[in-house]
């Protein structure tokens, strides 16, 4: 039995956990995953958080992914990580930096048990502005000053691939290098607000060649195995290469949904509520929707491919949220078999969406600055 | 220090062991390394190295077939290699 | 072979395969393996 059968069969509880505490957020990201940007008003309370954690506490889940929106915009965020922390639950949460100032990455780095990771979408003020909204830039840096100044350490910055920043790999490695920080490096999905730009901003496939070379020559940068539709050009990258959604991985959201990954939130891959019978507990080791995934899944129409071993298929939700047969390949499909299936979903009828949690309507993408 | 089974070893106070079908994962909230110890023996092997003085008589006392020693040294290397083991 | 993360595996050495029989036992499938934490999909 391989590890990744060993995997795919299901664990008594997720190894890597997210959980998105608030979709309220003080930036309107072209590209949100989570359509972020208001408080939804049935969010969990401060006492239904803590008995989440405790629920994760007793089983054992080592640690949690926290984000949002963003998370440090919750009221209760402090507390709610000296919580886990206080719970034998390490946490490593993202943030746009907005609320990093020198006292709280003072505190941070006091903590053994948290880490943290900013995200921006640009090498530059320009590029990653164009996406994050104008000043968002110098407020990531401004938090990276300031985890740098309290000797924080070896903090993570995290960056959405895109086809106008793929250019700047070299320029990322040098601003991790810079701060001693990790650099990550992760797929643009078509999810959340995602869905409005995907076709304008996901990498072109000499990009996306490019972007695989790039990641085999340097092994130290992460990338959450977000690329493993990439693997199908040659040597695998570093990873699992394969689908953690409801095996391996799981969200729980603001409101207390379970999601099967947290590029998916949308009712059909919704496994249930934490608020439900059983709590979270209960979702990830009995709901209809984990048993499914955790079955064999067949190639289906990607069957008579000599690649399938290597992308498995690709990722679920970018298959979804354009449109394609989730049994078939990737939108991004190295070979270009899923060309044509994405041109002829588009001029079809309008893919699933998930939730708008926007603030105002929906971001659009407005072209080259 | 090459691991020795006549050395007395415990897991690291910051690894924590979570049972699952295969045998165990562990992770080591220093390191955040993460480990899959894929036979359940091994796992009962690793949760009594503490009461044992040498790896040798856990072996023995968990009634693991003398065959296998080899691999579960290895195995047991690699966690020490990681920082998961301690010498006691 | 999967593409998992081990500290310890060096380049590809030939493993043997073998049928385990009563009087010799060959190595066993690796018993404890590293995995990335960062190696999985499905995290932002």
């Amino acid at each position: 039995m391989s590890l990744s059968a060993d995997m795919k069969a299901g664990l008594q509880a997720p190894i890597c956990l997210t959980w998105e505490l608030t979709y309220a957020c003080n930036l309107q990201c072209v590209h949100c995953l989570s359509s972020s940007g208001r408080r939804d008003p049935h969010e969990l309370t401060t006492s239904e958080a803590e008995a989440v954690i405790d629920e994760i506490q007793r089983m054992k889940v080592f640690y949690v992914n926290i984000g949002g929106g963003e998370p440090t915009i919750r009221p209760d965020f402090w507390h709610l990580v000296d919580y886990c922390v206080d719970h034998n639950v390490g946490v490593k949460f993202s943030t746009n930096g907005s609320r990093i100032d020198a006292a709280a990455a003072r505190e941070l780095a006091l903590s053994d048990y948290v880490d943290i990771q900013i995200s921006i979408d640009g090498s530059d003020a320009a590029t990653n502005d164009h996406v994050r909204g104008e000043g968002s830039f110098a407020t990531a840096l401004r938090a990276m000053d300031h985890l740098a100044d309290a000797d924080f350490g070896e903090f993570k910055i995290s960056v959405v691939m895109t086809r106008h920043n793929i250019g700047q790999l070299d320029r990322f490695a040098a601003l991790a290098d810079r701060y001693g920080a990790q650099l990550r490096l992760t797929r643009f999905r078509p999810s959340g607000r995602g869905a409005d730009s995907w076709h304008e901003l996901h990498p072109s496939d000499p990009q996306q060649r490019r972007l695989y070379q790039w990641l085999l020559d340097r092994p130290d940068v992460l990338t959450g195995d977000s690329f493993f539709h990439l693997s199908a050009l040659g040597d695998p990258l570093p990873g699992l290469n394969l689908c953690g959604a409801g095996r391996v991985v799981c969200l729980i959201d603001p409101v207390g949904d379970v999601y099967a990954c947290p590029f998916v939130l949308h009712d059909d891959f919704r496994a249930g509520n934490v608020r439900d019978t059983g709590g979270f507990e209960n979702v990830w080791r009995h709901s209809e929707l984990f048993a499914e995934m955790r079955e064999p899944q067949s190639a289906g129409a990607c069957g008579s491919c000599g690649q399938f071993d290597a992308c498995q298929g690709g990722c679920m939700a970018a298959k979804f949220f354009t449109g394609i047969p989730l049994d078939g390949p990737d939108p991004e499909c190295v070979l270009g078999h899923g060309e044509e299936l994405v041109s002829a979903a588009a001029t079809a009828a309008k893919p699933p969406a998930g939730a708008d949690h926007s603030r105002s309507a929906p971001v659009k993408f407005l072209g080259r600055r | 220090m090459a691991f020795d089974i006549d050395r007395a070893y415990r897991l690291h106070d910051r690894v924590a062991l979570r049972p699952e079908p295969f045998g165990a994962l562990a992770y080591h909230y220093g390191n955040r390394r993460l480990n899959f110890v894929r036979a359940h023996d091994l796992v009962t092997v690793i949760e009594s190295l503490a009461q044992h003085d040498t790896v040798r008589s856990a072996f023995a006392s968990a009634g693991i077939d003398a065959r296998r020693w080899p691999a579960f040294e290895k195995a047991l290397a690699s966690l020490a290699a990681s920082d998961f083991l301690v010498v006691a | 072979m999967e593409p998992t993360e081990l500290a310890d595996r060096g380049p590809a050495e030939p493993v043997p395969n073998e049928i385990e029989t009563d009087t010799e036992l060959v190595e066993e499938e690796l018993l404890v393996e590293e995995i990335s934490i960062d190696g999985m999909c499905g995290v932002y």
